[in-house]
């Protein structure tokens, strides 16, 4: 929510600031205008760090914020989500995001500095599920998609889980945070396209290689879709089940403008162009059709020609939305 | 100073003029968690069509100077789950719905507003005449024939209770807005609701390919207030007796103002929901701080102040 405001008497008015403080629930998102505690170079990206309690205790790994950019009159009308990388306890909780400067929205985050006000959405999305047993864990990132990461492995550690890291980059100012991820994890492996750090190739190349020698359970990934492909087929031949965070372009990140559709079989094998800001953006990988990303199933729910069977529509018509 | 907000639309009475717009609000579920639904003066819900739509592929969205360029294809679940699920959903929390719908075909239409008359708690209909007639070889949308719209006007008019209000969905991406206006106010249009997205192209400066799939999309966000605020001035110049919810670019208390000089009875918030979870709270506040303000005692009295000289300051 914004800061209240100053509002006169009157009975309409109040009306209107109780509206306006209105929230439906203490684990939904909140809108908060917060300051900028620190903006930091980290290689190749940006780090900055918001004071924003609200967000901060809402928090689970997986989830994002959405940034407003530009100012409040600004001509850039879209907020951008970043993933969370890390939420800490000072100044009541404060919440970090990575991002590296593709456009004049994102130059104008890296330009911020301490006591800005950034209007901030958040957490949204659902977080990674975590496991109840403590099982072995490999988390597998690709350039600025190993934020999230970070603090679902410090989850997982925290629930006796075996963590190893794969961290795949361009090069190797884009390997995010190889120290933290050596000191957090059993085992660290870094790939880059380049060689310029690690391995010379891809995540992939060193995947399978990692759950074998880890005896992995289960594999969390987060980056670009081509790589969470990849990934998905790995683990679907080493027979275990793996969670991926996908990264759609987004207008509204809360459920309504309908543009970062993915399709994903449901557990009712039925396929839905899903939004990957409130269903996901953490699907089970073997549920996304990646061949399929950019299009529509011709068996989609609701694709052309798609003719409904009554069982199909009973399904719809149960199932809530999130 | 305790400005009255009410105001009235072809027989519906909303107990303030900002309403969302549809398709920039879903059902109002998503946005309740930012305000309160039952505060605003309705929420206009995304165009249902009868049958589940999988929508267009992505991507689906590009921003644009002041805006963006969309493409989602009506993804929807259909009728029946909107009935039976989203619309029952609004109606709890208090919220009032204005039901947009959208069909292929003029009897689609006709059976979409049977359907949703024989809901309960329905406070209006809108049609959204801006889909693709299929009847039509050139896949012109409703809107861009004058007769076809009138067409589909008459027969939801036709098919929906007597009470509850007809508006119709206009599009700016016309010869003439106020042609088509006439035509659907002729065809027992109860109000109107304008405007639409305004088609457009964005091209990717990397690939040189168009930035939305299928090339062209609509343009929505506040580089459409001019053309909106225009349209809504150019009709209730022509029909001052026609209730009109304005729709374009709205942002700030201010441009509810302004919609309302030109002659809109009730604004729209759209694509800002995108951007400002909360944006229809504040423009309601920021609106009725800017009444009080300027000491204006009854909202309705601003509907086409912008036609009379010397009610401004």
């Amino acid at each position: 929510m914004r800061a209240p405001r100053a509002v006169g008497p009157g009975v309409r008015t109040a009306e209107v600031e109780r509206g306006l403080r209105h929230t439906m629930s203490d684990n939904g998102p909140v809108q908060v205008r917060c300051p900028v505690l620190n903006v930091r170079r980290v290689d190749a990206y940006y780090a900055i760090t918001v004071v924003a309690p609200g967000i901060a205790e809402r928090f689970r790994s997986g989830q994002f914020v959405s940034v407003s950019v530009g100012g409040d009159h600004s001509s850039t009308l879209l907020r951008r989500p970043f993933a969370i990388h890390d939420v800490k306890p000072d100044y009541g909780g404060t919440v970090e995001f990575l991002f590296s400067v593709r456009g004049t929205g994102t130059a104008w985050l890296a330009e911020r500095r301490s006591r800005d006000l950034l209007d901030v959405v958040g957490p949204l999305g659902r977080p990674f599920p975590l496991p109840r047993d403590p099982v072995n864990c490999v988390l597998v990132g690709g350039g600025s998609g190993s934020a999230p990461l970070f603090p679902l492995a410090q989850s997982l550690r925290r629930r006796g889980c075996r963590v190893d890291f794969v961290l795949g980059a361009a090069s190797a100012d884009r390997v995010f945070s190889a120290i933290t991820a050596r000191r957090v994890a059993e085992t660290a492996v870094f790939t880059t396209d380049d060689g310029s750090f690690g391995t010379r190739g891809r995540v992939t190349d060193v995947l399978g290689r990692v759950i074998e020698e880890a005896r992995s359970d289960v594999v969390y990934a987060c980056g670009p879709m081509p790589m969470l492909r990849a990934v998905t087929a790995v683990a679907g031949t080493h027979g275990i089940p793996v969670q991926v965070s996908v990264e759609e372009t987004m207008a509204c990140g809360t459920g309504i403008c309908m543009t970062c559709v993915v399709p994903v079989v449901g557990d009712d094998g039925i396929t839905r162009m899903v939004r990957s800001c409130v269903d996901g953006p953490v699907f089970r990988g073997e549920q996304v059709r990646f061949d399929d990303v950019g299009s529509i199933p011709f068996d989609a729910l609701g694709a052309p020609g798609w003719k409904g069977s009554s069982a199909a529509r009973a399904a719809e018509s149960a199932r809530d939305i999130a | 100073m305790n400005a009255d907000l009410r105001t009235r639309l072809g027989g519906m009475d909303l107990p303030n003029p900002v309403v969302t717009a549809a398709g920039c609000a879903g059902s109002g579920r998503e946005l309740a968690q930012f305000f309160d639904v039952a505060h605003i003066g309705a929420v206009t819900t995304k165009s249902v069509m009868l049958e589940p739509h999988a929508g267009r592929p992505a991507p689906r969205m590009a921003e644009t100077p002041s805006g963006m360029l969309s493409t989602t294809g009506m993804q929807g679940p259909g009728v029946d789950v909107f009935l039976q699920r989203d619309l029952p959903w609004l109606l709890s929390r208090g919220g009032r719905a204005i039901v947009s719908i959208a069909g292929g075909g003029v009897n689609e239409f006709g059976e979409l507003a049977r359907r949703i008359s024989d809901a309960e708690g329905v406070s209006a209909i809108e049609v959204n005449l801006s889909c693709a007639n299929h009847a039509d070889p050139a896949g012109r949308y409703f809107a861009d024939d004058p007769a076809q719209a009138a067409a589909v006007v008459q027969t939801v008019r036709s098919h929906a209770r007597s009470d509850l209000p007809v508006l119709a969905k206009l599009s700016a991406d016309v010869p003439d807005v106020v042609d088509l206006a006439g035509a659907c106010v002729a065809a027992r249009a109860d109000g109107l609701t304008m405007i639409n997205t305004v088609r457009g192209m964005a091209v990717d400066s990397r690939t040189l390919r168009p930035a939305v799939a299928g090339g062209m999309g609509g343009l929505s966000g506040p580089a459409l207030r001019p053309i909106a605020v225009g349209c809504v001035y150019r009709v209730h110049e022509a029909m001052p007796d026609v209730p009109i919810i304005g729709v374009g670019g709205v942002r700030t208390g201010a441009d509810v103002i302004e919609f309302m000089a030109a002659g809109a009875s009730a604004v729209a918030v759209g694509t800002v929901n995108f951007s400002d979870p909360s944006a229809c709270a504040r423009v309601l506040r920021e609106f009725t701080e800017a009444l009080d303000a300027r000491g204006i005692a009854r909202a309705r009295d601003l509907v086409g102040a912008a036609h009379r000289p010397g009610t401004g300051v």
